[in-house]
């Protein structure tokens, strides 16, 4: 089985059935996606196929078709993406095991709503849990991240 | 408050040891410095002065932070100690966690464990405290918890830094051929201005080393700091922004399998029968071995994927004995009654109680029962460790609360001497008392031991993780008030009931020690507020229910918080007393607390009217030497009810970096609302019922309030910051509640009486 991951391709051999995350993690060596419920109630295990968001923990390896790109994958010639630059600023990040979901969730939301206001940021972010509660640093970054991108930063 | 007769008759439990009332140490002992671990493994030109600065001839400084860093931003600022006296910036810095090592034991865990209130400074309060100081080096224990490490670290960090510096001023001095006394120091260099001659830490690290320690180290003045007392950047922010491989469950080795564990759904009871075939033969299986530690029975599954070893896991049949604890919640509730209605041990009792409550008539009696639950610690980060037994030495890579006890557990697990454990203690994916247990950390070297050499990385699943925790207990309290003709409280009793934390970690942790003497945790929180009432009584029982229970971020505090200051807001509503108002007068003897009362009220404006539909609630809990105001702002929606708006004010004495503290005091607030929303472990058949986060869920941010947070610098005392801001949350969210709806729910979690937007 073949997969693209952060523009990479990657020969695994896997059980179809084995959810895309264990594959990611354990097969590929990706562990910026991390494993945190097993039943998509969590997001910590948030990739992008396609462009678009999705538990990595719950989707089938097997009906996996497009190219997936991990929290690995957001940062371009060694320039952070916005988003990852802003939760820097805000110093978002205490135990730190969710936010590669956080920021995953984050980046597909500013991809399709670019100055996303606060219900937008409550949809879009409410399947990612944070226990340490950095909730509201979250929100000001999505805010600080909308700005830096509009402004090619 | 306990007087020193009563503390030389009896015994009490602190952290993980039972110390008789009077601690006698041998002064050599004490004194005796433990081996500096990093002249184990130094690299070539790499200089150490102590156990906590490395420097290489490159210029490369290397600060060891040895405390488990699970977000709290220990790591920052045990960092800045250092850097601060040492004159370097926190960027020109690498910051390591380090060995397990006796040299970075933690004397400030135990100091407060003695049965006194933390403005207690009496003599015997004081004794006591540098007593348990003198335990906590004696033990020698490496830990993270008590919301310790600040008040730990601050002088011996700092020292080690100023230490540092004055051998490198020395070693320059004589490089450059000038008085010590003519020399400067700036960011990892030092410098002589009247010639213009300098030279980095680097080039001098070798020769300094060599010099004779100073005998008497300066610290710099307050005023003076550059680092400390402002907000730093965390040096581990860029790390989690970018995915970086730093937690347990990230470890990747050569030829490393997988793995997950099947221990008893029900605590203690080992397998009956059990058929392992079905498993075995699943695809990717290695093996399945039996495990049995001092935290109970169950099999591992060791598997060439994670994923493999999950479903195999899931394949195991197997009977399990009948558990040696109650059935189920409702068993378990009357267990606790049935102990409350036993005389406990009172760990505070000032006036006369019964005398106050014999003649009060009925209408000055305020009665209420409140009841908790049981709470898993639920970290993001499943329970995981990686372990290799190879050629007799065992490796284990994980994150911890504790590498000692891990290196000692897992030597004894395995049938190997310590010195052949070498502990790798990563970032924790979330700590909050869970990792203080080494059930994940025994697995793995259990499991290592039958891999044939090769390391074994074993992951937990969620369900897993939350059906085997140490869990905050679940408690009852039975309590009475009498008012006097203002309206004040002139009588409180006040009794709990919980399993016994302290007899519950001992037994998993130091099964041969046998706990003795009254556990103060079942009380903290509410024998040791700084509430001045005539007739005051705090009484603890210690319920015989033996479901793991262990520490649960703030302890007994997360507890005791609602309960005293739920009953506190009953008083004064009871008594027509505001409840600001009611603290400041109970509170008037404490002017750090009445400082926060007014802080926190004046930045909600508490006392301004509210459009109809919307209340606040208030509470105060000083916890692990903060002293800690919340008010919560509640609105009724047609949705239900929305936490609009908290506001903190804590008293931390001395603030080493506001930003971090904000933080932990938002995050301690969003524990303690979550848990009060809607958490709650319940039992049936002897087993966890909750399993994942659908069943046992957290705040979410479309659910999360505005904060507003002041942090304030008034006791003389520095105080902890990563548990203080959970004990006020819920009961100010249900006193505001209370203001709301005029509904008094005394049980936790409040979803089973309102709903939550």
């Amino acid at each position: 089985m073949r997969l693209t991951v952060d523009g990479q391709s990657f020969d695994i051999d896997a059980d179809p059935e084995m959810p895309l995350l264990w594959a990611l993690r354990d097969l590929v060596g990706k562990t910026g996606p991390k494993f945190g419920c097993g039943i998509a109630a969590c997001g910590a295990c948030t990739v992008h196929v396609d462009g678009q968001p999705v538990r990595s923990c719950s989707l089938p390896v097997g009906e996996v078709s497009g190219p997936i790109t991990t929290i690995e994958g957001i940062s371009a010639g060694g320039k952070l993406h916005p988003v990852q630059q802003a939760w820097l600023e805000e110093q978002v990040a205490q135990c730190g095991y969710c936010q590669a979901g956080q920021i995953m969730s984050a980046v597909a939301l500013l991809e399709e709503v670019a100055d996303p206001s606060d219900d937008d940021i409550d949809n879009a972010m409410g399947g990612n849990l944070c226990r340490c509660g950095t909730y509201p640093k979250i929100r000001a970054a999505i805010k600080k991240a909308a700005a830096l991108k509009t402004a090619g930063l | 408050m306990a007087s020193i007769g009563k503390i030389a008759r009896r015994t009490f439990l602190i952290g993980a040891a039972a110390v008789a009332g009077g601690v006698a140490v041998g002064y050599y002992y004490y004194r005796k410095p433990f081996a500096n671990p990093l002249e184990a493994d130094l690299g070539k030109g790499e200089a150490t002065f102590n156990p906590y600065v490395k420097i290489g001839a490159d210029n490369t400084i290397t600060i060891v932070a040895p405390r488990a860093e699970m977000g709290q931003g220990v790591s920052t600022t045990l960092a800045a100690m250092v850097a601060e006296e040492l004159d370097v910036g926190l960027d020109q810095v690498k910051v390591e966690h380090g060995a397990a090592s006796y040299a970075y034991y933690n004397a400030a865990i135990l100091q407060e464990g003695g049965p006194f209130a933390f403005f207690d400074e009496s003599m015997t309060a004081e004794a006591v405290r540098s007593g348990l100081g003198v335990v906590g080096k004696l033990l020698a224990l490496q830990g993270t918890g008590g919301s310790s490490s600040m008040r730990d670290g601050f002088d011996k960090m700092r020292q080690a830094g100023a230490a540092a510096r004055q051998m490198l001023i020395a070693a320059a001095a004589q490089k450059l051929g000038v008085s010590a006394g003519e020399l400067e120091t700036a960011s990892g260099t030092v410098l002589h201005k009247a010639s213009g001659k300098s030279v980095t830490y680097g080039e001098v690290a070798a020769s300094a080393n060599t010099m004779p320690p100073p005998a008497e180290v300066r610290l710099k003045d307050k005023a003076d700091w550059k680092l400390l007392g402002k907000p730093q950047k965390r040096v581990d922010m860029l790390a989690k922004v970018t995915g970086a491989p730093i937690f347990g469950i990230d470890v990747r080795l050569p030829e490393m399998l997988y793995g997950t564990v099947k221990m008893s759904p029900r605590f203690w009871s080992k397998p009956v029968s059990a058929d392992l075939s079905k498993a075995e033969k699943m695809p990717g299986v290695v093996k399945i071995v039996p495990i049995e530690t001092s935290y109970g029975h169950g099999f591992g599954v060791i598997a060439e994927n994670t994923w493999a070893a999950f479903r195999a896991a899931e394949a195991i049949e197997a009977k399990w004995a009948d558990p040696e604890y109650p059935l189920d919640s409702a068993a378990i509730d009357a267990a606790l009654k049935q102990a409350l209605t036993t005389k406990g041990s009172a760990l505070r009792n000032d006036g006369d109680v019964d005398t106050a409550f014999a003649d009060a008539p009925r209408e000055k009696i305020v009665e209420a029962d409140y009841a908790v639950p049981y709470l898993a610690h639920a970290t993001m980060e499943p329970m995981n460790a990686t372990a290799r037994l190879k050629d007799g030495a065992l490796d284990i890579w994980c994150g911890n609360q504790a590498p000692t006890l891990v290196r000692q557990l897992c030597a004894n697990a395995v049938g190997i001497e310590q010195d052949k454990v070498t502990v790798h203690t990563t970032f924790l994916g979330g700590g909050f008392g869970r990792r203080v247990e080494m059930d994940y950390a025994l697995c793995a070297a259990l499991m290592a031991k039958e891999a044939g050499g090769r390391p074994v990385k074993v992951t937990w699943t969620r369900e897993e993780d939350m059906r085997h925790d140490a869990y905050r207990p679940a408690a009852i309290g039975r309590f009475q008030a009498r008012l006097g003709d203002d309206g004040l409280p002139v009588a409180v009793d006040m009794k709990v009931s919980s399993p016994s934390m302290i007899a519950s970690t001992l037994r998993r942790l130091f099964p041969s020690l046998s706990a003795m003497g009254p556990d103060k945790t079942i009380v903290d929180g509410a024998y040791d507020q700084p509430y001045t009432i005539p007739n005051y009584r705090v009484s603890g029982i210690a319920a015989p229910v033996s479901i793991p229970v262990g520490s649960w971020r703030s302890v007994g505090s997360s507890i005791n918080g609602f309960f005293h200051e739920g009953f506190m807001d009953e008083i004064a509503a009871a008594g027509k007393t505001d409840p600001v108002e009611l603290r400041k007068k109970l509170m008037a003897a404490y002017p750090s607390a009445l400082k926060v009362v007014e802080a926190v009220a004046g930045m909600a404006k508490w006392g301004e009217a509210l459009p109809a539909g919307k209340a606040k609630g208030m509470a105060f809990t000083l916890s692990f030497g903060s002293w800690v105001g919340e008010i919560v702002q509640v609105a009724d929606t047609p949705a239900g009810i929305r936490i609009e708006k908290v506001w903190i004010a804590a008293d931390v004495g001395t603030a080493l970096d506001p930003d971090i503290i904000k933080a932990q005091l938002i995050s301690g607030a969003i524990y303690g609302l979550s848990a009060a929303m809607g958490q709650e472990i319940t039992f049936a058949d002897g087993m966890v019922e909750q399993s994942n986060f659908h069943d046992f869920d957290a705040m979410r941010i479309f659910q999360t309030p505005v904060f507003e947070v002041a942090v304030l610098e008034n006791f003389h005392k520095m105080g902890g910051v990563g548990e203080v801001g959970t004990p006020p949350a819920a009961p100010a969210l249900a006193n505001a509640i209370f203001a709301l709806t005029g509904k008094r729910i005394r049980r936790l979690p409040l979803s089973k009486e309102v709903t939550f937007a």
